[in-house]
């Protein structure tokens, strides 16, 4: 058994703020990746971060109504303005971290353009601004000295007398299983890409921390409001940024037409990704696709921004679709991408469980409420990171450690054998992951509907039906990716199952949540959260009102 | 398509300490990648086989391996590219140079041992600065091209010092060192070419290229490792057989047009240092035994104005 004061769960930008927070407050501080934390997804975030610097005559306050307006209006507008107002501080302290920003011609950072914004507050790292990120959070995690336990694998929370008390985790190199004791435990495990087939999301984002907070009685929020990205591969899912569309890209239907104009007049390419994915799937499903996609046209850009600033597409693009975006337009689809919704916390991390936090993208503030603009990602998971981070090492500081022992792994080492010992002639968990994913994507991507959704909803309970009888091939305790893939499948039932079922609560039309048999928004009845609580009967929903501080909801056009 | 593997296989709960190969046939599309074809394998066929992969787009660096011999990204190697014209497997191996885990998961530990050797993050003794710091958009740019070093160790793999000398630091970590030499903001450069400067540092890379080859990110480690030794002498930092070895080589074909070969192991070394120069005495004797000395009397060639005014400009330009 091992103690820390503060365990943080996951090892990408929000966890490794929280962590770098909590370690200058002086408490000792542990993180837990599944993955060494270079590895981790913040990585593919490639656009930028958004502030609102003030001494380039910007107002955070205009960032907030972008970012309440790219909502649809169902984010909370006090934490909102929290994030908005600390963007520049955070933005600055990476800088002064080491991230070599892109410039100006004075030295200074240079911006660039992102969707669903007035103003040109996005900084970036040519298009691999979430790396460079998370390589220099991970300097500051070295040259702090924070312990990070690599490769270990979460299993489940601890909590005991009503507080998070420590965590059961795998070290999978060697298979043992371990308690971690903690006062209190951050979640920043990440979002739930995998659980749709396919995502622009790492192998590895598969909502694990998600489904253990639900499961320890934290609620989760805003599960309806998936992001699909409008620019993504076909096949594969791979992202294309944003950030060339940023720089100028068109996008063109099958007539070469540049079709944001009947929708978007005013931001055309640049309106928000809720909105730039429905023009697509309308383009598609009405004939002016071409098999399945439209184009990203990257042509007239010229090769020195393409090479200066778009150099990461430009290889994945030859890569993964062979194509050169210097002389070819690049073939492209609405894919997932994000949730919006997550573990609900307040504006400090903290969880409806005591000493459970959460940041990032497992979180939900709720920030982007019905869909997030470009570029605020990376923003929620230092400013959150950082906040939860101070929050609860403040908070352990007149905390002593609960009464937790050995005995608190017996379930997960139950579990663990349950599964290992499952007859050969079981599903594997590819094919059920499969056929998981397919629903979901087939029936809760950019348009819904009441039949779709609930089809989705009894495939999913169907393939977990099947799951209980998962064959296990991998015997071994040495690096047993087959038993890890095999439990991440159980975590990721939980996030479908939120998914469908508050999708199917949600009687309009608002954000990423588009049902063609309900399609406006509803202010009067809808102007509210959906929240989903673990329960013996399943899920159970409530309704919460979303916090309006100045910023009266609106027509919403772009 | 038909795609045949032959993946190099180690599992220490079962076979320790043989690995071997296994074969695999798969249908597969044509634009597939390795990493696909591994997928398919461990969610199909046979589960047991053990990889790191999560991006599948080459930025999170997990999925470094062999292929067919070479140190490369599964994620970004299409099949197409790598199949053998003679209707042979792809050959998967795990990376060299590391120690294997299980299957193709190497141990990292070292590798990272070395990064953090570096000390890898700014150091600005100067007043913490109100806003951001003012750097030049070139420099950044530049800076960029290392930086987008995903850690993924393709080059580590097939570096031939590390082969070896396991004490070498290595191409991947060489080059982090050089994304904060190299930064205008970063002002530890003498600390940090002084460590560089020691033994398992800049000048036990031999330029073979591997390393420039392996990085599926363009990050010209080797690169890096010359331009780190251009200003650990520019610093100064001359008093090694390295930096004396480059200064004679140069001296040597500034003036005379060809390098003296007689000479040059003897400055490397120092013509002050005994007990080096007792070194060279056997070795001195094995070469003139096998009819190998250089002649000791270093005359210019032919055209030797035509070779110092090259010597000239390449140095006034640098």
């Amino acid at each position: 058994m091992f103690d820390h004061d503060v365990l943080i769960i996951g090892a990408g930008l929000a966890g490794m703020r929280a962590a770098l927070s909590a370690r200058q407050n002086g408490v000792d501080v542990a993180v837990v990746s599944k993955v060494h934390p270079v590895r981790s997804h913040s990585n593919a975030a490639q656009g930028g971060i958004n502030a609102a610097l003030q001494d380039r005559g910007d107002d955070w306050r205009d960032h907030a109504y972008d970012t309440i307006k790219g909502s649809d209006y169902l984010g909370d507008q006090d934490a909102i303005e929290i994030m908005c107002r600390e963007a520049g501080e955070e933005v600055i302290t990476m800088e002064n971290f080491g991230v070599i920003f892109n410039r100006d011609e004075e030295g200074r950072l240079g911006t660039r353009a992102f969707g669903g914004q007035r103003q040109a507050r996005t900084f970036f790292v040519a298009d691999f601004t979430g790396q460079a990120l998370l390589h220099v959070l991970y300097e500051q995690i070295m040259r702090a000295g924070v312990r990070v336990y690599e490769e270990w694998f979460i299993l489940s929370l601890i909590v005991e007398d009503g507080r998070c008390a420590g965590a059961v985790l795998m070290e999978i190199r060697s298979g043992d299983i371990h308690v971690v004791r903690a006062k209190a435990v951050i979640m920043a495990a990440g979002g739930i890409g995998r659980v749709f087939e396919p995502s622009t999301n790492a192998l590895i984002c598969t909502g694990d921390g998600m489904s253990l907070a639900y499961q320890a009685g934290a609620e989760l929020m805003d599960m309806e409001m998936v992001q699909y990205h409008p620019t993504t591969l076909q096949g594969s899912g791979v992202l294309i940024t944003e950030g060339a569309r940023g720089e100028g890209a068109y996008l063109l239907n099958s007539e070469g037409e540049r079709f944001m104009e009947r929708y978007a007049p005013n931001m055309m390419e640049l309106a928000s990704r809720d909105v730039v994915s429905r023009s697509e799937q309308t383009e598609i499903n009405e004939g002016r696709g071409i098999n399945g996609c439209v184009l990203l046209d990257c042509r007239h850009l010229g090769e020195q921004v393409i090479r200066e600033r778009l150099s990461q597409i430009q290889e994945i693009a030859r890569d993964f679709a062979n194509v050169d975006i210097t002389k070819e337009p690049i073939p492209i689809q609405p894919g997932m991408h994000y949730q919006m919704g997550g573990i609900k916390t307040d504006i400090d991390g903290q969880t409806a469980v005591p000493g459970l936090y959460a940041a990032g993208e497992v979180a939900c503030v709720s920030v982007h409420g019905g869909n997030r603009l470009g570029a605020n990602s990376l923003l929620d998971t230092l400013v959150f990171g950082r906040r939860s981070g101070q929050h609860a090492s403040d908070a352990v500081k007149s905390i002593s450690h609960a009464n937790v022992t050995d005995a608190s792994a017996d379930a997960d080492r139950e579990n663990i054998q349950g599964l290992l010992s499952n007859a050969e002639g079981g599903p594997m968990f590819g094919a059920l992951r499969h056929e998981m994913g397919k629903t979901m994507n087939d029936n809760l991507a950019v348009y819904r509907d009441q039949q779709g959704m609930e089809t989705a909803l009894s495939d999913i309970r169907e393939v977990r039906e099947r799951y209980r009888s998962v064959y296990v091939p991998d015997k071994g305790k040495t690096f047993n990716t087959n038993l890890l893939f095999t439990i991440e499948l159980g975590f990721m039932f939980d996030c479908a199952e939120s998914v469908a079922v508050s999708g199917l609560e949600r009687k309009e039309s608002r954000g990423a949540h588009t049902r063609t048999d309900m399609p406006d928004r509803d202010d009067e009845n809808w102007l509210k959260h959906i929240l989903v609580k673990n329960s013996v009967d399943g899920p159970a929903l409530e309704h919460l009102p979303v916090v309006i501080t100045d910023w009266k909801p609106e027509v919403r056009s772009y | 398509m038909q795609v045949k593997f032959k993946i190099r296989r180690f599992d220490p709960d079962t076979d320790r300490p043989a690995s071997h190969f296994k074969d695999y046939e798969l249908e597969m599309a044509e634009a597939s990648t390795v990493l696909d074809g591994l997928i398919q394998i461990r969610e199909d066929v046979d589960g047991t086989l053990a990889l790191r992969c999560s991006c599948r787009s080459a930025i999170c660096g997990s999925c470094a391996m062999r292929i067919n011999g070479k140190g490369s990204l599964a994620c970004n190697t299409k099949v197409i590219d790598a199949m053998p014209k003679d209707g042979g497997p792809i050959v998967v191996e795990p990376a060299g140079n590391m120690k294997v885990i299980k299957d193709l998961v190497t141990d990292f530990a070292p590798f990272w041992d070395k990064v953090r050797a570096v000390q890898p993050w700014l150091q600005n003794s100067g007043p913490e600065p109100e806003a951001e710091y003012v750097a030049p958009n070139e420099d950044m740019l530049h800076l960029a091209g290392v930086m987008s070093c995903i850690m993924c160790g393709a080059c580590v793999s097939d570096c031939t010092v590390l082969e070896v000398d396991s004490s070498f630091l290595g191409p991947a970590a060489l080059a982090k060192a050089y994304r904060f030499v190299g930064d205008p903001r970063d002002d530890a450069d003498n600390d940090r070419l002084s460590a560089l400067n020691e033994a398992s540092g800049i000048w036990d890379c031999t330029r073979c290229m591997q390393c420039v080859e392996a990085c599926p990110k363009g990050v010209d480690p080797m690169g890096r490792i010359m331009s780190l030794r251009d200003k650990a002498m520019q610093a100064g930092f001359t008093n090694t057989n390295g930096a004396r070895h480059a200064t004679f080589f140069t001296n040597s074909v500034g003036h005379k047009g060809w390098i003296d070969e007689f000479q040059l192991p003897i400055r490397s070394k120092g013509v002050t240092n005994v007990k080096e120069m007792l070194k060279l005495i056997p070795v001195g004797i094995r070469a003139a035994k096998a009819g190998k000395v250089p002649n000791p009397i270093h005359k210019a060639i032919p055209g030797v104005d035509n070779v110092r005014r090259i010597h000239d400009k390449v140095e006034k330009n640098r």
